[in-house]
């Protein structure tokens, strides 16, 4: 599949926003951040900024932007509709949040309450989004087990080193959270591995005799294309990636995602230069995130380039 | 609503048998799609740099050519390629506006341009890459089994059938209705043992495809054996040549 960069846009800056609202919501239901009047509501405009970015970039790809607000109507059968009210639903909750904690404080039940359904929705938004990609049938990359959990543990990994950014930036340290980021890349880490060992070992969905509706007539093979240029199908899902770019890139993508963030959120949690490595932290997973969704397109397939030939 | 209709019972499902022993590749049911289409329902279709060097526009039949088997049971099969209005069509249900849908009356799958924001999902979730994207007016657009050809009662009775099932010159392509057990093309599909494709995925095509016939015609040795024949002036000729 073709990477449209506002697609990955759309993921990226999606979970680091949603991600971030769900670590301040839910550490906020259970009463474990610091009673700063300011902090938690300058957070949550910060998450709200990233998912809001997101949303917008989302918008760019598509033929009829003005005609956006007509995807909200079938959340009945389609996981995009229901990405784009979850994504609505969101905003109340996590604006009243941040709101309540500025009026009433963070012990107010009614804080705590927010905090949770906001939490709850940005997670859900994430769920959707993923549920857009794990639905597709034609793309095995895309239709299996690991595309929902993988979404939601990449959205908290780079929720959790924002706000360990955020949070060190403002308070000069934080320990605890640090630990956290580290925990989550390493965890995000495994979850990525497993992903690309999974789709390497993945068969072919089917084969071309299959394709044409002709199994019992021994393999079959292209003999002449029906046109000799390009055309949508072959731009949109042709999109094909050179083998050693791909080793290369997952390398790229596992270290400047993963491990270099988990190396300084590491540092960051015994007291070296908290603010800057927190920052680099989630620099380096921002820019690192963006390649690993660039190869979760790049590298998948589409069932329907097998009439053109195509073998993966 | 992009939800699928509940199925009415005895509603009809219009659909194309092609038949793949016949078919010659000659590519008249594409153009003849384009033509019509080009000023139909979904008109006008892009076509870019028609006679030019990198000629780009949609098209809602591709024609391909396979060949099957090795050796003696090798078959070219020329394969018409094109939306099969499906009866569990992911294309409908992914789609967030309600642009997509499926006609409960007559299972047609069709686009409503006017209210599709161009976001391509439809097409990502069609395993026969059936829907080509319209780049200049930013909507999707697909095959509409002619839905202005087949109820159009300015056109003879005749004449009332998808353009590429009137253009085929091999006779090679069928309408009807496949929800009808009786219909001439389910008779068709049940003699020939029609197939669905990529049957695997679950979408259940309408459309079907109805394999070569496994006969072989025999056909006479092109040259004559040279001993026993002719006269003895050749065959001493032969002879003398032959040692």
């Amino acid at each position: 599949m073709t990477p449209a960069s506002s697609v990955l846009l759309l993921t990226t800056l999606t979970g680091f926003g949603y991600g971030l609202l769900a670590w301040l919501g839910i550490l906020a239901a259970f009463a474990n951040l610091p009673p700063s009047p300011l902090f938690v509501p300058v957070a949550v405009v910060v998450a709200l900024g990233f998912a809001s970015a997101g949303l917008a970039a989302s918008t760019l790809h598509l033929g009829h932007p003005e005609r956006a607000w007509r995807a909200f109507s079938q959340w009945r059968s389609s996981w995009l509709s229901r990405e784009g009210v979850a994504s609505l639903m969101t905003y109340p909750p996590a604006l009243a949040f941040a709101a309540l904690w500025w009026l009433l404080g963070p012990d107010a039940i009614s804080t705590r309450i927010f905090g949770a359904l906001a939490a709850g929705l940005g997670l859900l938004t994430v769920g959707c989004t993923a549920m857009i990609y794990a639905s597709l049938k034609p793309i095995r990359q895309w239709h299996n087990p690991h595309t929902l959990p993988d979404h939601l543990i990449y959205a908290i990994f780079s929720g959790a080193v924002l706000l360990a950014a955020l949070w060190a930036l403002w308070f000069g340290a934080a320990r605890v959270l640090a630990f956290a980021a580290l925990f989550a890349a390493l965890i995000a880490a495994a979850a990525k591995l497993a992903y690309w060992r999974f789709i390497d070992t993945q068969k072919p969905l089917v084969t071309l005799a299959s394709a044409i509706g002709l199994p019992d007539f021994g393999p079959a093979r292209p003999l002449d294309q029906p046109h000799f240029t390009e055309n949508y199908i072959l731009r949109e899902m042709g999109y094909q990636i050179a083998r050693k770019h791909a080793a290369k890139l997952r390398r790229i993508a596992a270290c400047l995602a993963f491990f270099l963030p988990a190396l300084l959120a590491f540092l960051a949690a015994f007291g070296f230069v908290p603010a800057v490595t927190t920052s680099a932290a989630a620099l380096s997973a921002l820019v690192g995130l963006f390649v690993e969704r660039w190869l979760f397109f790049a590298e998948a397939t589409h069932v329907s380039t097998i009439y053109y030939g195509y073998g993966r | 609503m992009t939800s699928l209709p509940l199925p009415i019972p005895g509603a009809k499902k219009l659909g194309l048998v092609i038949d793949l022993d016949t078919c010659v590749g000659c590519h008249a049911c594409a153009v003849s799609c384009k033509e019509w289409n080009t000023g139909g329902h979904h008109a006008p279709l892009p076509d870019h740099d028609p006679y030019g060097k990198e000629p780009d526009g949609v098209w809602f039949n591709r024609i391909h050519s396979y060949e099957t088997g090795c050796g003696d049971t090798s078959k070219t099969v020329n394969f018409p390629r094109s939306c099969l209005h499906c009866e569990e069509p992911q294309c409908v249900t992914v789609c967030p506006t309600g642009a997509s849908y499926k006609r409960a009356e007559d299972g047609i799958v069709l686009v409503n341009t006017d209210i599709c924001i161009g976001c391509k999902l439809c097409s990502w979730a069609c395993p026969y890459g059936a829907r080509e994207f319209d780049e200049d007016q930013g909507v999707m657009k697909k095959c509409t089994l002619c839905i202005d050809r087949i109820y159009n009662e300015n056109l003879p009775a005749a004449e009332r059938e998808p353009a590429c099932v009137t253009a085929c010159p091999a006779r090679a392509r069928h309408f009807g209705d496949l929800g009808d057990p009786n219909s001439d093309v389910s008779k068709l599909v049940a003699a020939r043992r029609g197939v669905d494709l990529m049957p695997e995925l679950g979408y259940q095509p309408t459309n079907k495809y109805l394999p070569p016939r496994k006969t072989a015609i025999p056909a006479k040795p092109l040259e004559r054996q040279a001993s026993g024949g002719g006269n003895a002036l050749l065959r001493l000729i032969d002879k003398t040549l032959s040692r």
